[in-house]
């Protein structure tokens, strides 16, 4: 990394800092040969001169900017595949070994479903055949792909969708329909006018009789050409607040055949003659669900560390106002108002890092166990992965904003790289299952529980705690990390227990259960945030700690610090919940305010060395604010200048329009 | 006109009250909405050159400056029009510039604004006489066209700390311009890229070898022919930013640039011609400005957030998704209970942040006439109000403006949908014209001062709560009514504010400096002024509305009735913890407002359409896919979509230069 030129300022936060940054490092990357490989693909990435714009790419035009992304993409992909020529699906995994394809382009890749649904599907849900006939063209992208699921007026309601595949036993072709345009896909990353395959899920049709929805391999443009295939109507869906460069798209079918063979048939089957046989379980596909909201999960991590990164290196280079006469203006980092909006952001990062690792450890083994055909679990690690998928991408987007207000005006500005942090981050809110949708899904799985609860039936590892804390009004305070987290599933059971009561209550003669489910809804859905919560809590410090003990103590401590903040400062946020469910006293909470502002104070001298531990390079921060030499203000300056309507001194409408306007004014 | 959606007509239909009635109240008289209409028509009639052709998100940065230039021209002859017709004033003409109607036409803002905005005002209220003659009438019939110019790279709150310099030459009677470094350069003025000639800057004034503080000068920076920057000037643009693309925000920095000294603005403070320097009478008369200022961003708060809404509401109307019973058709998305939680506070938001800035409006003026007859005994009173307010009304624009692009699901991240952009623009203004965080410890350090001088000094009426609160007779016994709840607020930002007092108090005993006890106590702070906003909010929306309840019809009041308890309501369980903490509620009371809310958003879900669409916002201003008035969501979003350039071409030639080499592994 450049170490000319660093500013004074972070010179002397790097010399205060208490811990090896490099050992914090290899913690994150997984190991020290895990950040060995990955500073090796990036220095192969970063190297290569054809990846750098001479105009950044928010000065393009839409459509120049696609073109843009398509060309260091596809640059980025051939890289990768000289360097990595055993790629196989055992390398999809969370790590953060590739992210320098946020180095490549700024926004979302077009490419982006390919790896991320396209290829994971075809896996998951092809027969042995099919796999073996598609999966290695896409893992070597001769052919492009993407997953069309979601129309233009359907989205979480997966059973509502309109596009039909109906099969025609005379050709043993299925044939594609878009009867409305409601029915319209429209959404998928690549699709526009990248992909030249896509998985389309529709209503399948055999024999007269409707099965419900299905996954059907369906190549939409000419290998040769890339025109669409004549009964394809496909387009792009415009600009978005993100994802410019992901070529989101529109797909429309007019009696479009595929063969039989076409169907996706891991799991169920349409025969020659048309007979249906059904999947032996179909809660198999929660399988995938599952693994991409466990991805989700791991790159928000990843993106709250950028954002975290950027935030508190200017944090640290940015000087305002004078605290005490006389004195020099503070670095904006020394407010305490300032350290309150950014270290819990640096917390929540590793916070959601060491849960989504565990989540995925969790998966593997369930995974595995339905392998064996056991599925016991599947319904529990569902509902775990929707309220995390739901809630951490609602907080992470939050922090998000709050390190970018952090930045005051000059977070605005796209060349902090904030504002497209925020829209890639906000955008997981919404996709793969919307807020409100997952939490009420959560939420049935709590009723289940508690009715579990009521029979006195012992309840699966991640609700047990419900049973404990069922009888007890107000479950005693202790002013301590494991008194916090029992304090939070004391609420999370509160709040359930309240909700059920809620459904009860409003189950009056003539009241349908799911009218009464939908009036306790705003309920519900704090019920189930308040058990993701405790979850969150419990496992995150429990995870830290544990690895703590494999650091040094320097580095332990600054992990239990960060744990303890993240602890501390959701007690405060729900001393609410705390003050209905336990007996937290007024001289508690102080206790705790306490204690928080102790934690903000401890964090401060290590602040810059925490987030150096992210070791996110410069082209991957794509920051003017964030840089490693903390040279801010030359560097808006620079990027300012890059702008194309710096290079002229006169605009042209200055003639055209502005002009003439004066003058008719003189006359 | 289109047809209108069927769901939408039914909605309607079920209206309880008279629509045309809502819009004339919230215009402030069926005048106002009569000339409103009339200002719209004459927009409207250039529908041509100002609606059509390709939409601007799909411009490179370049051709969108030069189209907001090119519209902005337009309508500067529209206001003219105006502007003789019914012989307006000046401010008039701001308010349509910019009132919703100017953003409408970019929509991303204008390049024109600041010249309406701050430079005209300026000019009016800072220079003399003389100076005014010179150069308002030039100003106001753009035969110059000016910008504000304050922030500087480096320096943007603490206004003490900018460093662009203006020495008093006595040779030659002129005052040298000068940025000493990079961080001097102005930094953010809109317009200042390449439109503005002219520039207010504001500089370290220097006379006789003596620093004099900040004053005002009225700067050519271009040629009035040729529009080059003059020599000595180097202007330019800043770049892209999350928002106001249009503004063209620049930079500009000074190589010992000479002017007049008559270019110095000197209704206050004077440089006479031998360089002696001249005190203002009264340096307090500026906050005056900046109050002014603040209450127009509470006034635009509300317009965003009422766009926000609108869209948001119609939207779900609109939108069906999943059944709620089975064989049922999909619900109305308006009918889930969660969906109408995030949008009907949002509306009853908007309504009381209007009825805040009327009264904010109001006790400016009426103080204000006091400050010019050298009364400025309110004034701290009436800087800590609009502080407040100004950071609790923007933050909670953006944060509904937020909930309701999400509640619109990937819809709603649609640029198309216009609700990234509104939230863009509100969320700016939680940064520019005074940081949310610093205006709020302004505010705290005035109650701060009201608690300890509170038994001394008579209490004016924004601040008379705390005495009430205080008393010793006050009884604190929790009620579930809104006065009741109104009056937790109070007790709450009371208690707040002397825990405070105490706080610091105990750690200045205990030897630390007042500076550092501020500080370390700051979050507290933070949190107890926005607790006081709060209860002003409260207070003002529930006795303003009692007031003129009796002047519109019965069922009108009776719905804004609802909006206030549903925002009453909905605000006490947000801040559930703080009534816990410092009011006797109960959790038996909780449990009731839990319940009041259900059914107040029940009770309003029948005039939700009628309610937004009393806020009139003509489709070309709200300018969005998903809210037009005919709710035809799906033909707009794909006619939008079509409207992109990049699906003119079946298929783009980045396939053959980058996707096919690659694809075939011979990039």
């Amino acid at each position: 990394m450049a170490e000319h030129n660093v500013c004074v300022e972070l010179v002397r936060e790097r010399q205060k800092c208490t811990f090896e940054v490099q050992e914090l490092i290899h913690l994150i990357d997984g190991g020290i040969t895990a950040t060995e490989e990955r500073r090796e693909v990036e220095n192969v990435v970063c190297t290569d001169p054809r990846i750098k714009d001479v105009v950044p790419e928010e000065y393009l035009s839409h459509k120049e900017r696609y073109e843009n992304a398509i060309r260091k993409n596809c640059i980025l992909q051939e890289i990768l595949k000289k360097y990595t020529e055993k790629r196989t699906w055992d390398n999809f995994r969370p790590s953060n070994k590739y992210r320098i394809s946020s180095g490549v382009v700024k926004d979302i890749s077009p490419f982006m479903l390919h790896t991320g649904m396209f290829i994971p599907t075809l896996v998951n849900q092809s027969d042995d055949e099919q796999k073996a006939k598609w999966v290695p063209k896409a893992m070597s992208m001769e052919i492009i792909g993407t997953y069309a699921q979601t129309e233009l007026g359907h989205g979480s309601f997966i059973r509502g969708l309109e596009t039909t595949a109906t099969y025609d036993p005379n050709t043993e072709e299925f044939v594609l329909n878009t009867p409305n345009l409601t029915s319209y896909k429209w959404w998928p990353g690549g699709l526009a006018h990248t992909a030249n395959h896509c998985i389309v899920v529709a209503q399948l049709y055999s024999k007269g009789q409707h099965y419900g929805v299905h996954p059907f391999f369906v190549q939409i443009r000419d290998i040769e050409t890339h025109v669409p295939l004549p009964g394809i109507k496909v387009g792009e869906i415009g600009p978005k607040l993100g994802f410019q460069t992901a070529n989101n798209g529109f797909l429309g079918f007019e009696n479009f055949r595929i063969p039989r063979r076409n169907m996706l048939m891991k799991n169920a089957q349409v025969l020659k003659d048309g007979t249906y046989i059904k999947s032996k379980n179909d809660k198999l596909t929660y399988g995938t669900m599952v693994f991409v909201r466990v991805i989700i999960l791991f790159d928000l991590a990843f993106e709250l560390s950028r954002a975290a990164t950027i935030a508190v290196r200017y944090s640290a280079v940015r000087h305002q106002s004078q605290l005490k006469a006389n004195e020099p203006e503070l670095q904006i980092i020394d407010y305490v108002t300032q350290q309150h909006k950014l270290f819990i952001g640096v917390s929540t990062s590793h916070v959601f890092r060491v849960v989504g690792l565990w989540l995925w450890n969790t998966y593997v083994k369930v995974n595995a166990d339905i392998g064996k055909g056991n599925m016991d679990q599947l319904p529990e690690l569902h509902a775990l992965a929707c309220c995390l998928k739901a809630v951490c991408s609602r907080d992470a987007a939050a922090r998000v904003e709050e390190f970018r207000l952090a930045c005051g005006g000059h977070g605005f500005m796209t060349s902090s790289n904030l504002p497209i942090i925020n829209g890639i981050v906000s955008a997981s809110i919404t996709y793969e299952g919307e807020f409100s949708v997952l939490m009420l899904q959560t939420a049935r799985f709590l009723m289940k529980a508690w009715n579990g609860v009521l029979a006195r039936k012992t309840l699966t590892p991640t609700v047990s705690y419900l049973s404990k804390f069922s009888n007890s009004d107000r479950v005693q305070w202790a002013n301590t990390t494991a008194g916090i987290i029992s304090g939070f599933q004391a609420a999370a059971a509160g709040k359930t227990k309240e909700a059920y009561a809620a459904i009860q209550s409003y189950l009056k003669p003539g009241t349908d259960y799911e009218d009464a489910w939908n009036s306790a809804s705003v309920q519900l859905v704090s019920a189930s945030e308040a058990h993701c919560r405790a979850i969150l809590c419990e496992i995150s410090w429990s995870e830290m700690q544990r690895l703590s003990k494999t650091v040094s103590p320097n580095l332990g401590k600054v992990l239990l610090e960060l744990a303890e903040l993240y602890l501390t400062y959701w007690s405060l946020e729900k001393r609410g919940d705390l003050l209905m469910y336990t007996t937290i006293s007024t001289a508690d909470i102080a206790k705790l305010q306490a204690r928080y502002e102790e934690l903000l104070a401890l964090i401060r001298p290590n602040a810059v060395g925490i987030v150096d531990g992210f070791d996110i390079r410069d082209e991957i921060l794509n920051s003017t604010l964030g840089a490693y030499d903390g040279r801010v203000y030359e560097r808006l300056m620079e990027e300012a200048k890059k702008s194309p309507l710096n290079a002229e001194p006169v605009n042209e409408s200055f003639h055209k329009y502005i002009k003439p306007l004066m003058l008719k004014a003189k006359l | 006109m289109n047809k209108v959606n069927e769901d939408l007509l039914r909605e309607r239909s079920k209206c309880t009250f008279n629509i045309e009635e809502l819009t004339h109240f919230l215009d402030g008289g069926i005048e106002v909405t009569l000339e409103r209409k009339r200002r719209e028509q004459a927009v409207l009639s250039k529908r041509e050159e100002l609606f059509c052709g390709v939409p601007d998100e799909y411009l490179s940065h370049k051709e969108k400056y030069e189209n907001s230039i090119r519209k902005g021209t337009i309508l500067f002859k529209i206001l003219r029009q105006i502007y003789n017709m019914e012989n307006s004033n000046l401010s008039d003409y701001r308010n349509v510039l910019n009132g919703v109607l100017g953003a409408s036409i970019s929509q991303d803002g204008s390049p024109f604004g600041l010249h309406y905005i701050m430079f005209m005002p300026v000019l009016i209220s800072q220079a003399d006489e003389e100076q005014k003659k010179k150069w308002v009438d030039r100003a106001l019939n753009c035969q110059i066209i000016g910008t504000y110019a304050q922030t500087e790279l480096g320096h943007g709150t603490f206004i003490r700390g900018l460093e662009t310099t203006a020495t008093y030459d006595l040779e030659t009677q002129e005052f040298i311009l000068h940025s000493p470094t990079l961080t001097s350069y102005k930094w953010w003025p809109g317009g200042l890229g390449q439109t503005a000639n002219y520039c207010i800057v504001v500089a370290q004034l220097y006379t006789k070898g003596k620093c004099r503080g900040i004053h005002p000068f009225i700067v050519q920076v271009r040629d009035e022919e040729t529009h080059e920057p003059l020599p000595g000037i180097k202007v330019g643009e800043i770049g892209t930013k999350m928002g106001l693309n249009s503004v063209n925000n620049g930079y500009l920095g000074f190589d010992h640039v000479r002017i007049p000294r008559t270019n110095m603005l000197m209704k206050h403070a004077k440089v006479l011609e031998d360089g002696t320097y001249i005190k203002s009478k009264n340096n307090k008369l500026i906050y005056g400005t900046m109050v002014f200022v603040r209450v127009i961003i509470v006034f635009d708060s509300v317009n965003y957030l009422s766009k926000a809404v609108t869209i948001a509401t119609r939207f779900s109307a609109v939108r069906r998704q999943s059944q709620l019973k089975e064989g049922e058709p999909e619900l109305q998305i308006l009918d889930y209970v969660t969906q109408q939680e995030m949008i009907f506070t949002a509306i009853a938001g908007c309504f009381a942040m209007k009825f805040n800035a009327r009264r904010l409006w109001d006790t400016f003026n009426g103080i204000n006439t006091q400050l010019h007859e050298g009364n400025f005994e309110r004034l701290g009173e009436l800087h800590a109000l609009a502080c407040c307010l100004k950071a609790v009304s923007t933050a909670d624009a953006a944060r509904f403006t937020e909930r309701c692009r999400l509640a619109c699901g990937g819809h709603g991240y649609m640029h198309s949908s216009n609700l990234p952009l509104t939230y863009a623009l509100t969320t700016a203004s939680c940064t520019y014209e005074g940081d949310n965080t610093v205006l709020l410890l302004q505010t705290a350090r005035f109650l701060l001062k009201v608690w300890r001088e509170i038994d001394t000094v008579p209490v004016t009426p924004t601040i008379a709560y705390l005495k009430t609160v205080s008393s010793p007779g006050f009884q604190d016994k929790w009620e579930n009514s809104i006065k009741g709840i109104v009056r937790g607020f109070q007790i709450v930002s009371m208690k707040k504010i002397s825990s405070c007092v105490e706080i610091m108090t105990n750690k200045i005993m205990s030897g630390m400096s007042q500076e550092d006890a501020w500080n370390t106590t700051s979050i507290q702070l933070v949190s107890a002024a926005e607790s006081h906003c709060r209860a002003i909010v409260l207070s003002t929306f529930h006795e303003d509305l009692s007031k003129m309840s009796s002047t519109v019809s019965a069922p009108l009041a009776e719905v804004l009735q609802q909006l206030l308890e549903l925002y009453t309501v909905y605000w006490a369980l947000e801040k559930y913890g703080d009534l816990l903490l410092y009011t006797s509620i109960s959790k038996t009371d909780i449990e009731y407002l839990r319940r009041w809310l259900v059914t107040l958003l029940g009770k309003i879900r029948p005039n939700a359409v009628g309610l937004v669409d009393g806020f009139d916002i003509i489709d070309e201003m709200l300018d969005s896919t998903l809210g037009a008035y005919d709710g035809r969501v799906y033909e707009r979003l794909m006619a939008q979509a079509q409207k992109s350039p990049l699906n003119a071409d079946t298929v783009n030639k980045s396939f053959h230069k980058y996707l096919k080499p690659f694809m075939k592994g011979k990039l």
